[in-house]
Parts: C-alpha cells; structure tokens; sequence
C-alpha cells in the first residue's frame, strides 16, 4: 500500500485530478461531482451521455481503459436517487484506474448497457440485474445470472428482509425442463472490442 | 483427437443433439452446468449456467461488522483462502485510514503466496488428471499438503483460515516457521519438476492441451480476464506489479507470460508463477523485519487485556469494538490484490456506522466462465474438460 492510497481523506475538495478533469473539458456539465478519496480517482456522471463518456474513456488516446474490471451497484435507500452503479476502469497500457458512477433514479428505468463497448459488462450486469433489479438498457441478453427464473424480488435492495424465504419451484415435468428451444439464439458475435 | 476448430457443419447430416454437461459433474469442479448443442462431437453452442453455490455473501457482509466478515472471505477462494484474507484486510485498511506494521505486511506477504503455490498446485494437478496423467494428480496434491501444513501452523486450519484482522494479523509465525518453510519449498519444488518431466513431453498430454481453448489477447481483455489466463495471451498485466500493495514494490520478481493463450499456455504460466512465488518467498523470508504483527491503533485493535480490566478507557475501546464493530469514516474504497486466478477485487461503501453498507467482491473467474462459449464452440465436447480445468473456476468465489 503506498502513502497516496492511505493519507488521502474525505472528499478532498479543490482541483479535480487529471482524468476527472478531461472528461469536464470534453463533456461539460456531465461531470455532477468528484472526488479522490484515499486515492481512488471517481467522477459521477449524469445518465444521459454515459455511452458517450464510456465510449471516450475506452478510445481516447489519453484514457485507453480497455479493461472493464468490475460494475456493481450500491443501495443507498431512502437517499433519492437510490442507486447508483458503479464501474471500475483500468487501463493495462497506461496504468490508471478509474471509477465511475452513474445514479440511478428508479431501477426499471435503468442505465444504458456499455456490453456493446466491453463485452466483460455482460454477466457482470446481469447480476446487477439480478441483485438490484435495475435494467440495463440494450443489453442483449438480460436475465437472472446466479439466482434462478421464478425468484421473486431482488435480494441485495435494502429494503428485502434478509431472512426471507423464498417458495420452493414447483416440480416441472422432464419434457418442459429440457425444451430448451425457445431460450436458444444464435451464438452471439464478438462485440468490436 | 486434432486441434483444429471447425467452423462449418460436418459432413454427415446429423441433427443438432442437446446434452447438459454437469451441474455435478466430475470434471466440472464443483457445481456448474453448461448446455451443449452439439453436431456430432462438435460444439455448435454453449450456455453455462451458474448460481448453484450462491451464498448471499454480499448480503450477508451487510449484516456484520467489518471484522465479523473475515471468515466470510475465507469461502471465497478455498484453494488460497488467504489471499482472499489479505485482500479484504487491505481493502479495510484502505476505508479506515490504518497500515499494518511492516513485519505483518511481509508476512501477509509471505501467506499470499504460499496460497498461491498451493492455487496453481490444485488447478495444473487437477488438468493433468482430467486428461489422463493420475500421477501428477497425487504427486501436487502431495505437494499441496505440505503447504497447507505450513498454513496449518500459522493460522490453525487449512481452509477456513481467517487469519488477517484490520490492521494486523490473528498472530505471528510460530518458532522455527521460516526454515521449516524452506524445507517444504524445496520438496515442493523436486515435487514440480518431477511432475514435469512426467508430462511436459507426453504426447497425449500435449496433444490434448496445445491449441485448445485459445483466447487472443484483444479478446481476453475484452473479456475482462486477469490473472494467468491473461498472461497466457502474452499480456503482462499483474496487480503485484501494476499497482504494487503491501511491500511488492521491495521484491524482485519475474511475470511469466504465454504467446498463443491455449490451455497448454495457461498451464505453463501457472508452472513458472509457483517458481516466481518461491523467489519472492525466499526474498520476503529474508527480508521479514521484526516488529509487530499488528497496529496499536485503538479504532480497530482490541486493548490487551490487562487494560480491559485496570483502566476505563480499554474497557470502553474493547466494549465498542465488539459490541458496535470499528467504524470507518464515511466513504468508498477499492483494493485490489493478485489472487490466484487474477485481480480479487473488494469495494467496501461506509455510511460511518459499524457496518458496511456495501461490500463488493470483484471475482475474477466470472469472466472466465462467460467466455466459455466462445473458448469451447467449435472444439471437441471432450475439450470442454481441459478448457474448463484451465480456467481454474472456484465456485465459492465466482457465486459468492
């Protein structure tokens, strides 16, 4: 662990470091707050231009985050907006990392799905979906991923009792549980990066 | 058996055959299911399914204290559990604003990568078995106990380790660790390179591995894949050495990469990583300053007990540690550490109460798992075997 990542306390108010900085000069108004708490560069950006933004920060020769490390979502309930998702960026070629959060006002509105920009957002949205019901917009395959079909509710909101019980799924009969046919779609192309 | 992937129908006009490889499995390691569409032997399309060892671990952080989650990361990851350990403990670190001393940090050091020799042991001795070589098998699995006596001695279990705590560890190596350590690297290391010459030239053990499963580099990282299936590809990217934690930064170390990012590669990146880890376990063990294995700070660090009991305020500290759990200020942290499959990420969100209002783990073998279809389409159904004992899935850390 190096100083920078242990000194760094609360919101450090002042001038926004480098990365934050460009995306204020590229995208005015898109920025809504920032900050570099314990070391860890993150902007909040609105939901609007957020395909925009992701796409600059992924080919911009001053960004270049190629890896999409993580996308999660918090539960802030009763804040408004509720959630906000979360995604880590990484840059293998420069080194930087970056952290990006989207707030989200209701869940079945959602934010728009950057599985067309990193194809690792895929499952990891998918369980966002899954945990928090919040609906990625466009993504191609939105389903439950560790829960199963028939869940109800989404168990990581704040506001689902922990321990509650779900129905047990019925019985289904052989011939149902393996007519797969309809789930099936053809293998999904390689999205461009 | 040719490792060529077929991209057109084979001749013989069969018709598309749906088969469910697992959830229970042998070679599946645990509990995963994958439905195959299949034209002969070929794969024409794949589905993994996961989700059956989801534990609610995320959730369940949400109710505990940020010590009370420690032996939650241990299920994580249970071939190196203390990997997971640290990671958390830094991570913690990171949201309360403390470091361990740096005796604790070489030794934390030291356990990481203990645990991943014992990772990389679990996963190459389980390919090698899966296509055919049983030997290898026994002989790392030997290896491995070896090891896992060593973190038997430390931590007092061999799994559910719980070992790290904020700011420090649970406690300090026993008397005689470090040269009983060395005796053990050194089986470890006779045990791997007789397990080499075993299979590193065996035609059916190449044969089944080289140019299966092959992810370029471009699309591994697309992928989100870190760790040794990255370095497979030929990228050189390792957390220990992108973004140095703990005392990293003061070891010399080598990063082995592959060139094709076939399963044959993944299983010699993670050959050579358990020789990179003796060295540095080797420099570290040299290194170990003495010291404390733990911080004095009274916001996270329980009094010793004869404060407890002779002043008022180590009865206080030690009330509110364990009655309300340490609180962090408010805020938000990411620590990332180089587990044994790749960057182990947690993300802890604080409201400055005792408990963490998210606490996020960032598995690195999920992305794996969701680039199995397109590892596998196009190969032999029996290939599903060593791609899938490639990717080393653990299913603990992967569903959580």
């Amino acid at each position: 662990m190096t100083d920078t990542q242990t000194t760094g306390h609360p919101a450090a108010a002042g001038a926004p470091p480098a990365l934050t900085a460009l995306l204020q000069q590229t995208f005015p108004g898109v920025v809504t707050a920032h900050h570099a708490q314990y070391g860890d560069e993150t902007a909040v950006i609105g939901r609007e231009r957020m395909l925009d933004v992701f796409r600059f920060l992924r080919d911009d020769p001053r960004c270049r985050f190629n890896l999409m490390v993580d996308v999660t979502a918090v539960d802030y309930l009763p804040r408004v907006p509720r959630f906000e998702v979360v995604y880590h960026l990484k840059s293998l070629p420069l080194g930087h990392r970056l952290r990006v959060k989207v707030p989200v006002a209701a869940a079945e509105a959602g934010v728009d799905s950057i599985v067309s920009l990193w194809v690792a957002a895929d499952w990891y949205e998918r369980e966002c979906f899954d945990m928090y019901g919040i609906a990625f917009q466009g993504h191609p395959n939105l389903k439950r991923l560790l829960l199963y079909e028939g869940f109800e509710g989404h168990p990581l909101r704040k506001d689902y009792p922990k321990g509650l019980a779900q129905p047990l799924v019925e019985m289904r009969p052989v011939r149902e549980r393996y007519d797969y046919h309809d789930e099936y779609q053809p293998v999904r192309q390689p999205a461009e990066n | 058996m040719s490792n060529v992937k077929h991209t057109q129908p084979l001749d013989f006009g069969a018709e598309p055959m749906l088969i469910e490889v697992g959830p229970s499995h042998p070679a599946t390691h645990g509990i995963t299911r994958f439905t195959c569409r299949l034209d002969g032997e070929v794969i024409l399309e794949m589905i993994p399914h996961i989700g059956y060892l989801h534990r609610g671990f995320e959730k369940e952080a949400e109710y505990a204290t940020y010590h009370q989650i420690i032996p939650y990361t241990d299920r994580l990851n249970y071939v190196s559990p203390l990997i997971n350990n640290v990671g958390y403990a830094l991570a913690a670190e990171k949201l309360f604003g403390v470091q361990a001393p740096p005796r604790a940090q070489f030794a934390r050091v030291i356990m990481s990568e203990v645990s991943r020799i014992t990772d990389h042991l679990t996963c190459n001795a389980a390919t090698a078995m899966e296509v055919g070589a049983m030997t290898v098998f026994l002989w790392f699995v030997k290896a491995r106990e070896y090891l896992w006596e060593m973190v038997e001695e430390v931590t007092g279990a061999r799994l559910t380790t719980a070992w790290t705590r904020v700011g420090g560890n649970a406690n300090d190596f026993p008397d005689g660790f470090l040269p009983a350590l060395e005796e053990r690297l050194v089986k470890v290391e006779a045990v791997l390179k007789e397990g080499e010459t075993l299979i590193m030239r065996n035609k059916i053990f190449l044969d089944r591995l080289k140019d299966i499963g092959i992810l370029s580099r471009e699309r591994a990282i697309a992928h989100g894949f870190t760790g040794p299936m990255l370095r497979a590809t030929g990228e050189p990217y390792d957390v220990r050495r992108a973004d140095p934690y703990l005392v990293y930064d003061q070891l010399d170390f080598e990063i082995p990469v592959g060139t094709v990012g076939d399963c044959f590669d993944r299983f010699t990146v993670r050959m050579e990583e358990m020789r990179q880890s003796m060295v540095i376990l080797r420099q570290a063990c040299d290194k170990l300053p003495p010291g404390d294995f733990h911080c004095r700070d009274r916001r996270v660090w329980m009094p010793d007990k004869y404060e407890v009991f002779n002043s008022i305020e180590g009865l206080i500290d030690h009330f509110k540690i364990v009655m309300e759990g340490p609180k962090p200020p408010p805020g938000e942290a990411y620590q990332a550490v180089e587990g044994g499959n790749g960057e182990l990420g947690f993300y802890l969100v604080s409201d400055g109460s005792g408990k963490p209002v998210k606490c996020r783990v960032r598995p690195p073998c999920l992305n794996f798992v969701a680039a199995m279809p397109e590892m596998t389409v196009g190969h032999y159904v029996a290939d599903i075997v060593p791609i899938f004992g490639s990717i080393n899935m653990i299913g603990g850390e992967l569903e959580r």
